[in-house]
């Protein structure tokens, strides 16, 4: 079965394997708005645990989207081109950005898991 | 993610019914303003097809009290306020010794008076001006109790004429006195969306039952803010602050055609003399709406270059257009990059965008002409 984990800035990266499947909460989407514009990274990218991966922008501001875990990058979601407002409709689904190959597995120790992240957005509120 | 302390936050007359809404309050000029509702997307939208309501009652009020106001408020500002009709609004600005912009504004000419309406963040600045510089010329009363309303959008005319039948034949650019829903109101026929509408002032205790008078209209919805901003860049319209400052003239900023001829000629307001010589003269920089040819948006303070590469000028609105379906922007550029068809780079994200200089605005207006 896969664990999703999260981030404190809101990624939550879905592990199979060495796969990672990474995107924003429906927390963070709610937060941001309508997106209108997703800039992924390139195939084969390598990053970081930390590193900016990718860029959205809703109609008011860009903000980044962090590696949550390090690796190289397998593939994007290429949908949120056309179609950004997946991302609205189904952040933690069909609104995935794209898949890492985990190059370290044990950094996933550093993330939160489901609880801990419902408690850091019931907080905030 | 987290908001900023709201304590010390100005509140609207309307700001409990902006919370029953459920409009999401930012900070905003020195209030909590809705910066939206169910979305900027959906609300620029339908204000573009039906009406949206805005509160903007931020903005500072004032009316300029005697004979000679008119001519004295003119030594302040390069907008025609002698020759202003009884009855008419007129968009101009208070400049400087420099011929740059201290704020943008609309006058009114009243029966009696004139009717001054400025921006929010600028307001005390303003109002201190316009004492320190006309004390003895005119009196001015501000409108501190007084909430403003702005009705917008091809659907505005027929939801406020059911309610104030007399709003329908007002022409553009004008003001008056009317009853809506039963209670006195100010209304002007302006906006800053591009589309037909109305800007609406009441007195604060009364502020509540005319919005929901308004929004109780099926073509009537709360807009925020964010929306607000999104229209008014599709619609080429400057945001002080933005677009304007006190760094940029009137002739730069491409509004010329807000200052008529006798004021041209004769000058006689703060930086007269650096506007006249750069309308003889012409300037370096000018503001021009420019369109990015890809999907990304470029923001304000975007580095604008030339094919080759090298900077000609900077983004000073730019973001995603609803109704273009794309990115938007505009910002000041070097004359002679300056005409519609250029093509130009933006530097987002440190790589160069394609783009062009485009003639504003990206959304024809839709002012009521009849």
């Amino acid at each position: 079965m896969a664990t999703i984990k999260y981030t404190k800035e809101h990624e939550w990266v879905r592990v199979e394997g060495d796969i990672g499947t990474v995107g924003i909460t429906d927390h963070a989407q709610q937060q941001l708005g309508d997106l209108v514009f997703i800039e992924l990274p390139a195939i084969g990218k390598k990053v970081a645990q930390g590193d900016e991966a990718a860029v959205i922008e809703s109609v008011k501001a860009a903000s980044e989207v962090y590696a949550p875990i390090g690796g190289e990058v397998v593939e994007v979601n290429a949908a949120l081109g056309d179609d950004p407002a997946k991302v609205n409709a189904d952040a933690m689904g069909g609104g995935w950005f794209f898949k890492i190959r985990i190059a370290n597995p044990k950094e996933l120790d550093a993330l939160l898991d489901e609880a801990s992240y419902q408690d850091l957005v019931g907080e905030s509120h | 993610m987290t908001d900023a302390p709201t304590e010390s936050l100005k509140r609207t007359p309307l700001d409990s019914l902006h919370r029953e809404l459920g409009g999401r309050m930012v900070p905003f000029a020195g209030y909590e303003m809705p910066v939206q509702y169910e979305g900027i997307l959906a609300e620029h939208l339908h204000t573009r097809s039906h009406a949206g309501l805005f509160d903007v009652s931020h903005m500072g009020q004032a009316r300029l009290w005697g004979p000679d106001a008119d001519a004295a408020f003119e030594t302040l500002v390069p907008g025609d306020v002698v020759e202003l009709p009884r009855g008419r609004i007129r968009y101009t600005m208070f400049t400087n010794e420099k011929g740059g912009i201290l704020d943008d504004l609309m006058i009114a000419r009243r029966d009696d008076h004139l009717f001054l309406v400025v921006n929010a963040a600028c307001k005390d600045a303003d109002f201190a001006h316009i004492e320190a510089k006309l004390a003895g010329r005119l009196k001015m009363e501000i409108l501190a109790d007084r909430a403003l309303l702005a009705l917008q959008g091809p659907g505005a005319d027929v939801a406020l004429a059911r309610l104030a039948p007399a709003s329908s034949a007002m022409p553009f650019m004008s003001i008056a006195d009317i009853k809506i829903a039963g209670i006195d109101c100010q209304v002007t026929r302006s906006g800053y969306t591009g589309e037909d509408g109305f800007e609406i002032s009441v007195s604060a205790g009364w502020a509540k039952e005319l919005a929901r008078a308004l929004l109780a209209q099926p073509e009537v919805k709360p807009i925020g803010l964010g929306a607000r901003d999104s229209l008014r860049l599709e619609a080429g319209l400057c945001l002080y602050g933005s677009d304007i400052d006190e760094t940029t003239t009137p002739i730069e900023a491409s509004l010329l055609w807000t200052i008529s001829k006798r004021r041209r000629e004769h000058g006689g307001f703060p930086g007269a003399a650096v506007v006249q010589k750069q309308i003889a003269q012409g300037v370096s920089r000018r503001r021009v709406g420019i369109l990015p040819e890809g999907k990304a948006p470029a923001r304000a303070h975007t580095v604008v270059t030339d094919e080759k590469g090298a900077p000609v000028g900077e983004i000073t609105s730019g973001g995603y257009g609803p109704s273009v379906g794309g990115p938007v922007a505009m910002g000041y550029v070097q004359t002679a990059f300056a005409a519609p068809g250029t093509p130009l780079q933006l530097i987002v994200r440190e790589r160069a965008q394609p783009a062009r200089v485009v003639k504003l605005p990206f959304t024809e207006h839709r002012y009521f002409k009849g």
